[in-house]
């Protein structure tokens, strides 16, 4: 037979025991909502921790330095792993170099400098660190008091929460419970900050200027003793620079503005032949478009001459236990539908039963074993089918549903709210295909005992 | 083997031969012999009636003959070919192509209507629909039901309903039309309609038939052959004269 005049005989025949048969796809679409239900949550949970993760910084971020910086540290993969090409100085041109690598969408220079910051008169030594203005998505501003910088050369200040701590002499003692950001910023914002810093002067300009003056020997620059006022705008809970460990910094700076200061920063003792108006940098850090990319940026960067850190392996695991997410709910998601597809043999075994005569006379008249096998797998497939399609659209409302419910709870909890629920196509395709598939097997047993149906023996039945 | 009688000059070739022909059933401890070395033949375009008692085994022959059912030994020729050496592949394309089957109880399919049951055997013939159309057209117009071709066979008359079924069977343009008890459901009036025309068929068209039936009347008045069966064998075959000798007892 043909596969239209099949269908429609198909569709036909499931018409005629409407009630029975659509229970059955009823079943098959509970079994593939369940599927996709437990499918896409596993989608979404993976992409929301992706996304969350990129938003961290820590995923995408891979931290260059040079290579010499790194001599005398004594790291055990420098020592173990291979040395790519000649090491090299950390300066503009090499900053320009790794911007235009594929995958990398910036490269900044880290500035970093510890110094002096005084507030209401007393002084106090701390950290401080530039970010660019890109650092305005990382999540650690998310629950952030004020605001970002309001241009990337404004004469502004952002404070982490335990320096502003410090400032306000509210440091709290070990285990006592910590003060909440929003009391610490509110005296602090607006409040003006002096940072005291050693400028990189080019040595013609600031000979004789006064006794702050360092003339170094030999050096293309001298050393002038500056003061910079800063607003602060905001006071930061989270710790955007965790992955620096005891270097992390408490006081950020925009980048435009520090790259203008000029700050003295200890590598430039190193490479004191350098012209001031051409930095060497202590570090790099790259982002790279997504956290996939982290290894390809990373060896290319290596073969430049430069040693690099990142923690692409941290996501290589999290990959693996998504994997195994995805497994565990796939099965729990398909048992549904293994229960339904027994509906399925039970549908079609009555139908044979009911239809013994029916199969009989089609054989009489000259219907082929084929045929009538045919017939019974198109009948299959094609609840497998309308049950997919049903399954598919009950498993989104489901979806929608439990993200509706929990985002209600989320407000309440007064935490921002969260898409995870992702039912993307080869979804959709997959839950339909493997209804499909799935109905046809069910249809295996039922489509051969029919075929097989004696029709001397079915047409003798009254 | 019992006597043939002289074929008409028009018609010289053996459509239908059995040789020897069984089919054993088991039943439990017992051997049921529903067909029991039976050795015939039909010649093309001849109006044969099979008759007997119940379980004398004329269906039995018929499925046989209609490729329905495979004989235990013995073998059956149709037009040549030995159904037992067919494949169920084989048989089916025989059963679509090559012969016409009329029923006691019609054995339409209830769920369609009578065009799609008209036009059922040409879907497992992959024709195509307009065709199909046609096709079904010109059988129903032959067996002279154009009105309510769009019912179901529950909304129509017996006599209705057979005129449906003998459409279906005509439909592939068979050379062999088996009919058994196709009157069996029918009052008399229908009955003869029927007959009449089924007998149009043989003349007109050259169909070889073969009926069964117990009615011995209705066998001598249309059949041109009578074969008599007891207990699976052949115990009697004879011709009769339907022409000349309409209601006369033979």
């Amino acid at each position: 037979m043909k596969i239209p005049d099949l269908t429609e005989l198909a569709l036909r025949n499931l018409r005629e025991s409407l009630l029975r048969n659509s229970l059955t796809t009823v079943g098959i679409s509970v079994g593939v909502a369940s599927l996709v239900a437990m499918l896409s949550l596993g989608i979404g949970l993976q992409q929301m921790a992706s996304r969350r993760l990129v938003k961290s910084g820590l995923f995408d971020t891979i931290i260059v330095s040079s290579r010499r910086e790194m001599r005398g540290m004594d790291r055990q993969e420098e020592r173990s792993g291979p040395i790519f090409g000649e090491s090299r100085i950390l300066d503009e041109a090499a900053r320009q170099e790794i911007e235009r690598l594929a995958n990398v969408t910036e490269a900044y220079p880290d500035i970093r400098f510890a110094t002096e910051l005084r507030f209401e008169d007393k002084p106090h030594l701390t950290m401080v660190s530039a970010l660019p203005s890109s650092a305005r998505g990382n999540d650690a501003f998310e629950g952030m008091q004020g605001s970002f910088f309001s241009s990337d050369s404004a004469p502004e200040v952002l404070l982490q929460k335990s320096f502003a701590e410090e400032l306000l002499g509210k440091t709290p003692p070990l285990g006592a419970p910590e003060p909440d950001v929003a009391e610490l910023a509110k005296p602090l914002l607006g409040k003006e900050l002096v940072m005291r810093f050693a400028q990189r002067a080019p040595a013609a300009s600031t000979a004789g200027e006064g006794p702050d003056n360092a003339d170094v020997a030999g050096a293309s620059y001298s050393v002038v003793s500056r003061e910079q006022k800063l607003k602060i705008v905001g006071v930061s809970d989270l710790d955007p620079e965790s992955m620096r460990g005891p270097t992390r910094a408490k006081v950020f700076l925009p980048l435009g503005l520090a790259e203008k200061l000029h700050v003295m920063l200890p590598t430039d003792l190193r490479e004191i032949s350098h012209p001031a108006d051409q930095p060497v940098y202590s570090s790099i850090s790259v982002r790279v478009k997504n956290p996939a990319k982290i290894q390809a940026a990373e060896d290319a960067i290596k073969k430049m001459g430069f040693t690099t850190f990142s923690i692409a392996d941290a996501s290589r695991g999290l990959r693996q236990f998504f994997g195994v997410l995805y497994a565990f709910l796939g099965i729990f998601g398909s048992l549904a539908l293994i229960v339904a597809s027994i509906g399925i043999v039970n549908t079609l075994v009555m139908a044979i039963l009911e239809r013994r005569r029916e199969i009989g006379i089609m054989k009489a008249i000259g219907a082929s074993d084929g045929d009538v096998r045919s017939l019974f797998f198109a009948e299959a497939g094609a609840m497998g089918v309308l049950g997919g399609i049903l399954g598919v659209v009950l498993g989104w409302a489901i979806g929608q549903a439990i993200n509706f419910g929990t985002n209600v709870y989320l407000r309440r909890q007064s935490l921002p709210p969260e898409n995870f629920w992702a039912v993307p196509w080869w979804l959709v395709a997959f839950a339909i295909g493997f209804a499909l598939a799935v109905s046809l097997v069910s249809g295996l047993y039922p489509a051969g005992r029919a075929a097989k149906l004696d029709p001397v023996q079915a047409l003798r039945y009254e | 083997m019992a006597s043939v009688p002289e074929a008409p000059a028009a018609v010289s070739t053996v459509a239908i031969r059995s040789e020897n022909l069984c089919r054993h059933y088991r039943m439990g401890e017992n051997v049921i012999r529903a067909v029991d070395g039976v050795s015939l033949e039909v010649l093309s375009g001849e109006f044969l009636a099979l008759l007997g008692s119940s379980g004398s085994g004329k269906s039995s022959i018929l499925n046989l003959i209609a490729g329905l059912d495979r004989p235990t030994s013995g073998s059956v020729f149709v037009h040549g070919r030995d159904l037992a050496r067919l494949s169920r592949e084989e048989l089916a394309k025989y059963r679509l192509h090559v012969v016409g089957m009329v029923f006691q109880s019609f054995n339409l399919i209830p769920s369609m209507t009578v065009t799609e049951n008209v036009e059922l055997p040409l879907r497992f013939a992959e024709v195509d629909r307009g065709r199909r159309q046609t096709l079904a057209r010109e059988a129903l117009e032959r067996v002279g039901l154009s009105a309510r071709i769009h019912h179901r066979p529950s909304e129509l008359s017996g006599g209705e309903q057979q005129r449906a079924a003998l459409a279906r069977a005509l439909i592939n343009r068979p050379q062999l039309l088996l009919a058994d008890e196709p009157t069996g459901n029918l009052d008399s009036r229908t009955g003869v309609e029927i007959m009449d025309m089924v007998r149009e068929l043989n003349r007109e068209l050259g169909m070889t038939i073969v009926m069964v039936t117990h009615e011995r009347a209705l066998a001598e008045r249309y059949a041109r052959r009578m074969v008599f069966l007891a207990d699976g064998k052949l115990i009697d075959d004879h011709l009769s004269y339907p022409a000349q000798s309409v209601g006369r007892a033979t």
